[in-house]
């Protein structure tokens, strides 16, 4: 794994972009344009869609949690005024179109940069707890504003706009959703790569510096409260360009873009990709979609799930689930990633039998406590029964018990693999 | 006049509330350095396992029996959560206490659906205590009322006047040289922990019949403990007990003086614009005082934010 700048002899002569640190780019970019040839129904366009908008949100709201330290409970704002915003400026252009839509997102992340230059000034003077709670007051504050000013905001319907009426962009006029998908595509490439890059640079590292040690960064000459200024403003330009993205695909803003439960939830996206990692809200943000949309078609307590899934992943896995991919690569770097092959395939069926158990717990004391009088038949993997019968949910209750004490019981043995396949020397010496 | 007195009572009533879940947020910040963002979710669970109660052992037993099972929840949660968490650090505390706000809620609406439980006031109380020129005041705000003085007195005993809070005190400033004097600290966090959710529990019992018992009333009085916390200052009780009471009165007089925009305009001498609905200035001109009274907490929580960091009565910026 070196690179070729480290070696004084080809410093010089070395290319500008290592090919090395193009790859995962042109492979995104490939797997981008190829991912509605393979699901090109309507429904997955939207899903992909939904996916790259949250993609764009959670790195934007990750470059003030993972890299800058700040716990926004309100960058909804953020992305709902850029979507707003953006929004204007297309009704604006379909009475006198002059600009096509592909540049909109440059609106509204100018007009997120320009609110989070106005909120930051008095929100990143401190760090921490300080910082969290201005951001759920000024997150609240805007989210009741917009239903006061009904100028900007629309009141309780909300703004709503047409896409197709800007000026045509080579003949395109957007009224496909294939079309809006490699646009929303290609704007999530720019702002992925604008965002790597930022925290490639002096300042996306002082960002680091900050978050790290705020007293050491300011005694070496860097004003805290500035760095964590100049990062908000860079996250809220990002959180801008992904509420205009919004605003192309869905055509309407309503306060639900701007209220608590948006801004909670990219936390949630977030913080179950992992935050320690530039990837982390990228696979975050697709792992959450799929759940999303996978669970909610099946089951009307989704979101419990994803509940008990964020407040797990908060306690156990603090780096996300590209933490817990990333606990991997030394095994994998020491050609011992075969160690954890069997303790795992041990595992993997006590572990789906609790996992499945305590879902049809649920769902049976749901339906008993939810179902209508006289509905007492309810179907739960492909079995139909009585859900007000004790048994199924004895049984259910069984299995959970059963498999959790059979993974406390494959527990060692796993950690004992672990340790061997984590350490240097060979095995049996 | 008299309609004033009765908003004096009536935000008394709610401020008083308020500060039953800041006095034990406040409690648990000062100890812990952690805001407990499912406070409220506490107050919640309060209000429904009262109301659960309440259709069968009644309202009293209610009373008494709930926030006791709330405290316990709130102990063991710290005990194998929040404990667990603390070596994280602050920010994964703070997320996964809102991860738990979350999920209460999500446990609340599979429980008990997402529409309004119908939980009532006891019988006892159901009667009007007494009527200034026409405005009746009922007799359950003025139980809310001594309810919530009896709490705050019996905290402030405990905390100045018996062993037990003078070792809470000590465990706030020296929790190392506390331990090492031979008591437990952990535990004494866990106390405060499962007392202070159970003050939360408690409060959500008398007040869930009066202000609605629905999965959403943690995140609607959550934010606003929230800026009580920030406004009063970070870790100070008398701060605390002054914003709860300055926000319940802001809040209650905003909803019951039907202030105009339009008549301050005219009366400055602004011309009112003849199509309203054409104007640019329109959502000032048709502006009202009770449609900016939920706004106003957070407005000045951004002002006392700007002006004076700490907060009213912070000692230090957090």
């Amino acid at each position: 794994m070196s690179t070729p700048s480290t070696n004084p002899l080809t410093a010089g002569t070395s290319r500008l972009i290592p090919l090395n640190h193009a790859l995962p780019w042109i492979i995104a970019a490939v797997a981008l344009v190829l991912l509605p040839v393979i699901f090109d129904s309507r429904s997955a366009l939207t899903i992909m869609n939904q996916m790259a908008i949250t993609i764009v949100f959670a790195l934007a709201y990750n470059m003030l949690l993972g890299q800058g330290g700040m716990l926004s409970f309100g960058h909804a704002v953020y992305m709902g005024l850029g979507g707003f915003f953006s929004m204007h400026v297309m009704n604006w252009m379909s009475v006198d179109p002059w600009l096509p839509l592909p540049v909109l997102p440059i609106f509204g992340g100018l007009f997120g940069l320009l609110f989070a230059f106005l909120i930051g000034w008095f929100s990143t003077r401190r760090a921490g707890t300080t910082f969290a709670m201005i951001s759920l007051g000024v997150g609240q504050l805007v989210a009741s504003l917009s239903i006061i000013i009904v100028i900007f905001f629309g009141g309780e319907e909300g703004i709503s706009g047409n896409r197709t009426e800007m000026l045509p962009f080579f003949g395109l006029d957007f009224g496909q959703q294939i079309e809006v998908y490699y646009l929303t595509a290609v704007w999530l490439l720019i702002a992925a790569l604008g965002m790597f890059l930022y925290s490639r640079t002096p300042m996306g590292r002082l960002a680091n510096a900050v978050r790290d040690n705020e007293e050491r960064a300011e005694f070496l000459g860097y004003s805290q409260r500035n760095v964590r200024w100049i990062s908000f403003c860079a996250s809220g330009f990002f959180a801008g360009i992904a509420g205009a993205l919004f605003a192309i695909n869905f055509e309407i803003l309503t306060e639900e873009n701007l209220n608590l439960a948006t801004s909670g939830t990219i936390l949630l996206v977030t913080f179950l990709g992992g935050v320690g990692f530039f990837i982390g809200p990228i696979i975050g943000a697709i792992v959450f979609t799929l759940l999303q949309t996978v669970l909610s078609l099946h089951t009307d307590i989704w979101a419990l799930y994803v509940g008990i899934l964020f407040v797990a992943t908060v306690m156990f896995f603090p780096f996300g689930l590209t933490g817990l991919l990333a606990l991997h690569v030394l095994p994998w770097k020491l050609g011992k990633i075969g160690y954890l092959a069997k303790p795992y395939a041990k595992m993997i069926v006590p572990a789906l039998a609790l996992v499945l158990s305590a879902a049809a717990v649920l769902e049976i004391l749901f339906h008993v406590r939810h179902a209508g009088r006289g509905e007492n038949e309810m179907t739960i993997y492909w079995t139909t029964f009585d859900s007000h019968s004790p048994l199924p949910l004895i049984l259910g209750i069984v299995v959970a018990v059963v498999s959790a004490y059979a993974l406390a019981k494959l527990a060692p043995g796993l950690k004992a693999a672990w340790d061997e396949a984590t350490t240097m020397r060979e095995a049996g010496q | 006049m008299s309609l004033f007195i009765v908003n004096i009572l009536d935000g008394l009533v709610t401020g008083l509330l308020l500060f039953m879940l800041c006095s034990g947020l406040t409690l648990i910040f000062s100890m812990m350095g952690v805001l407990n963002f499912a406070h409220a979710s506490f107050y919640m669970l309060g209000a429904y396992f009262a109301y659960q109660i309440s259709l069968f052992a009644g309202f009293w037993v209610g009373l008494i029996v709930a926030p006791i099972i709330v405290g316990v929840m709130g102990a063991l949660i710290e005990r194998y959560g929040l404990r667990r968490v603390h070596q994280y650090g602050h920010v994964p505390e703070l997320i996964f206490t809102f991860g738990l706000a979350l999920l209460i809620e999500e446990f609340v609406q599979f429980f008990w659906g997402r529409q309004q439980v119908p939980y009532n006031p006891p019988a006892a109380l159901d009667f009007t205590a007494f009527a200034i020129a026409g405005n009746t005041f009922p007799a359950y705000k003025v139980f809310m009322i001594f309810m919530a003085i009896g709490l705050f007195l019996v905290l402030l005993y405990i905390l100045t006047r018996t062993r037990i809070g003078m070792t809470i005190q000590a465990a706030l400033s020296y929790p190392e040289t506390v331990q090492n004097l031979g008591h437990n600290v952990p535990m004494v966090f866990m106390g405060v922990f499962g007392v202070g959710t159970a003050m939360a529990g408690l409060a959500g019992v008398i007040a869930g019949p009066v202000m609605g018992t629905f999965p959403g009333m943690a995140f609607t009085l959550g934010a606003i403990v929230f800026v009580c916390i920030v406004v009063g200052g970070l870790g100070s009780l008398w701060g605390a007990l002054v914003a709860s009471l300055l926000i319940g009165w802001i809040q209650t007089f905003a909803a019951s003086y039907n202030l105009r925009m339009e008549d301050l305009l005219v009366w400055l001498g602004f011309e009112k614009p003849m199509l309203m609905w054409e104007s640019a200035w329109q959502d000032l001109w048709t502006l009202t005082l009770p449609q900016v009274g939920p706004i106003l907490p957070y407005l000045l929580m951004v002002i006392v934010l700007v002006v004076r960091p700490q907060g009213l009565f912070g000692k230090r910026e957090t």
